[in-house]
């Protein structure tokens, strides 16, 4: 199975480089600063993550903190899974 | 107005000249259907067709003085001809005709080329002078009406559009890769560079003038902003106000002088509202006024026109412009606009027009320019803000003021200052950047860049359009204040790049319409040059000294109106009702493939998103500039593969005269 980072950063070669895999970002690289998403890019991540991810967002989640790099949207999804299954295990 | 075409150079048999010329004439059929003319000369000829307006019965054209040596061709209008016609006649001059185009001959016999700078018009007129062998082609200061040239041997041929110079046996329609990524980057091609390789575009406010010795390109007219330093008159607001007022007022009515009825745009904002109002009294038998309505909240104004109708009490009429109104539209859009774009706004423009024309009229004013002259533009705010956030880059609180410089942009209300930072901050612009106010959208729109092939890529390593901007700046731009400076960029370059061709000349002339722009009158852009920054934009109000100016003209809800800028729906026209045909022909890999400018396989990809979801601006600016290429390319050159540094040889292209 794919890693949750390969996930994403295939995502975002697909809708945002449009198959541009000589564009591909690092983990940790700004998908801001290097021109890979925009305001409305980042709303299409945040779909992706409820969709695809099944993790509702807040609006006071959407931060570049959380949404910014591979690396931060990875961790930020890994905490809120974690947060989801205490709630399940609650 | 009209379409001019002409030759300057070697001699040609009358009969091929003829020929020749009544071939050019035709493909600009549209811009002038009521009358055509021609007149050849010793290596030189000129066509003309004409769209009657003044001087219906005896304004026919080329027209000559009565010794015969000189001779004119013109297109536009000269809105003080009454004027000029007192002081010339004054002088001894004796008209034969009560068309303006007989003033440009009396003009150049009394100034020789000096007669520019005494015209107030929009225009573009190519004049003969015989004794002197020597041709003199003028485009008026704010490029309103379009001039094109091609060299080819040793003769110089001049249209109205391309389209014309396309009938020239042996000239190409070859794409210029620069110029594409020029439209990829500031919306069109900075003349004199065009999207065609061999055709040159006189930029406004300039001069060609040629001889048996050569050809020469002048400016003879440029804005002139103060210096930033320079101490303000100190003129109290009010008294600025009644100036403009009273200067609009005079642009607008010399702009409703027509021997047919003017009309007028109203598309509910503050700008076309002013000039309806203003020219409502000029008009003698009622003014018509003519809008746009659209579907989607986000787009449609059409509770401002209903109101603006009541005040004024026009006889109104609208069309209405949906998605599959305007994927309808869009292939003969390109075929006008010349040029491939990154919106689809053009198009309702051009259903307004053929509705104009349906409504048997022929000459409309339209608020176009104010948004320049009076810094009206969103653009100009952000640059601002971006100074503003700039100059305390650690600061949290400026960056929200983002969030109120975009109140109809939804998703923007909802982003933290963080958010925001991180997207308006991100590219750390240097403020003392000429370009610095311009660079988010050049970033913005040069996103898309990413479907370009790779070997337009390689034919394209190391070129920066911005550099060629860069090199047209004039040398005080340094010392104008900053808003001034993003004003003059604004007002050179997108204006009659971009709005006032793509949007206005060709989609207007398409159908035989005259659009008037009365914000456009050089003696108010003069004006509103010298006037304070801060009267302009001020604090958050844009176009502040203009609505003060119009407080008692309109209803305060329109005066005080916050800028809707003018958008139709993208990428979202061609696939909210039935996709047309071509859109699947011209995008799909192997159409995308033989044209070689862009990567098939993302486009396929960009196409397939299009076709599932709604898109933000890369997106939409993407799609409506691939698929607008495409159409161009289609359209144009008729070849196979676009190769990087690859000269076919020349062909004539037979346009719209099969």
């Amino acid at each position: 199975m794919a890693t949750l980072n390969e996930e994403i950063r295939a995502f975002i070669v697909e809708s945002f480089l449009f198959g541009d895999t000589s564009r591909t970002p690092g983990d940790d690289d700004s998908l801001i600063e290097n021109d890979v998403v925009d305001s409305t890019g980042i709303l299409e991540l945040v779909a992706f993550v409820e969709d695809n991810l099944g993790i509702p967002v807040a609006d006071a989640e959407i931060l570049p903190a959380n949404f910014d790099s591979i690396a931060k949207l990875a961790a930020f999804v890994t905490s809120k899974r974690g947060g989801l299954q205490q709630d399940d295990a609650a | 107005m009209c379409g001019v075409i002409g030759y300057f150079g070697d001699r040609v048999p009358t009969q091929e000249a003829r020929h020749l010329l009544h071939r050019m004439a035709v493909s600009v059929q549209h811009r002038g259907p009521d009358d055509a003319g021609f007149y050849i000369g010793d290596g030189i000829g000129f066509a003309h067709r004409r769209l009657s307006i003044v001087g219906i019965a005896d304004g026919h054209q080329p027209m000559a003085n009565v010794e015969g040596s000189l001779v004119v061709c013109f297109n536009g209008e000269i809105f003080n001809y009454v004027e000029l016609r007192d002081m010339l006649e004054a002088r001894g001059h004796r008209f034969r005709t009560t068309s303006d185009t007989e003033v440009i001959l009396h003009l150049y016999a009394d100034r020789g080329d000096e007669c520019v700078d005494h015209l107030n018009g929009d225009f573009v007129f190519a004049l003969w002078d015989a004794s002197r062998r020597r041709l003199l082609i003028a485009r008026d200061r704010m490029g309103v009406r379009p001039l094109f040239y091609a060299r080819r041997e040793n003769t110089l041929f001049f249209a109205s559009e391309v389209k014309a110079l396309l009938g020239v046996p042996g000239l190409s329609a070859e794409m210029d890769p620069f110029a594409l990524d020029q439209v990829f980057t500031f919306w069109a091609p900075v003349p004199p560079r065009t999207i065609f390789k061999d055709i040159s575009e006189l930029p406004a406010g300039h001069l060609l003038t040629a001889d048996d010795g050569g050809m020469t390109v002048r400016p003879y007219w440029d804005i002139a902003f103060p210096d930033a330093a320079e101490r303000e008159d100190g003129r109290a607001e009010a008294d600025v106000a009644d100036e403009v007022l009273a200067l609009l007022d005079d642009a607008t009515a010399i702009r409703m002088r027509a021997d047919v009825p003017v009309g007028a745009y109203l598309s509910g904002g503050l700008d076309s509202s002013i000039t309806c109002a203003l020219a409502k009294p000029y008009a003698q038998s009622g003014l018509r006024t003519f809008s746009v309505t659209f579907g989607s909240q986000e787009h449609d104004e059409s509770s401002y026109q209903r109101e603006m109708v009541r005040a004024l009490g026009t006889e109104h009429s609208s069309i209405f412009c949906g998605s599959d109104e305007i994927a309808e539209a869009f292939p003969s859009v390109v075929l006008h606009t010349e040029k491939p774009v990154v919106r689809t706004a053009p198009a309702p423009l051009y259903l307004l027009s053929r509705h104009v024309r349906d409504e048997a009229m022929k000459v409309v004013l339209t608020g176009e320019g104010a948004d320049e002259v009076f810094a009206g533009y969103d653009i100009f705010k952000e640059a601002r803000v971006r100074r503003f956030c700039a100059r305390q880059p650690g600061s949290q609180r400026r960056w929200q003021l983002f969030r109120r410089l975009y109140p109809y942009l939804p998703g923007l209300q909802q982003q933290s200052p963080d958010a925001l930072a991180a997207y308006f901050g991100a590219h750390d612009d240097d403020p003392a950047d000429p370009l610095f106010s311009h660079r988010p959208r050049f970033r913005s729109t040069g996103a898309a860049k990413i479907f370009f092939s790779a070997a337009l890529r390689e034919e394209l390593a190391g070129y920066d359009a911005a550099d060629e901007l860069l090199a047209r700046i004039p040398a005080d731009f340094a010392r104008w204040h900053p808003l001034h400076q993003a004003q003059y960029l604004e007002t050179k370059f997108l204006l009659p790049d971009y709005i006032l061709s793509s949007q206005g000349d060709r989609m207007a002339m398409a159908h035989g319409v005259e659009g008037r722009f009365p914000f456009l009158d050089h003696r108010l852009v003069e004006l509103a040059a010298r006037i304070p920054p801060a009267m302009k934009l001020k604090g958050f109000v844009e176009k502040s000294i203009l609505r003060k100016a119009t407080e008692g003209l309109l209803p305060p809800a329109i005066n005080t109106r916050v800028k809707q800028p003018y958008r139709a729906p993208d990428s979202a026209s061609f696939f909210t009702g039935a996709e047309p045909d071509y859109v699947g022909r011209l995008l799909n890999r192997t159409a995308v493939e033989k044209t070689g400018l862009f990567n098939p396989l993302a486009t396929e990809k960009l196409l397939s998103k299009c076709r599932r979801q709604a898109n933000g601006f890369r997106d939409n600016t993407a799609f409506v500039g691939v698929l607008s290429t495409q159409l161009w390319h289609e359209a144009f050159t008729k070849r196979s593969a676009w190769q990087p540094g690859h000269h076919e040889p020349s062909r004539t292209i037979q346009y719209g005269d099969a």
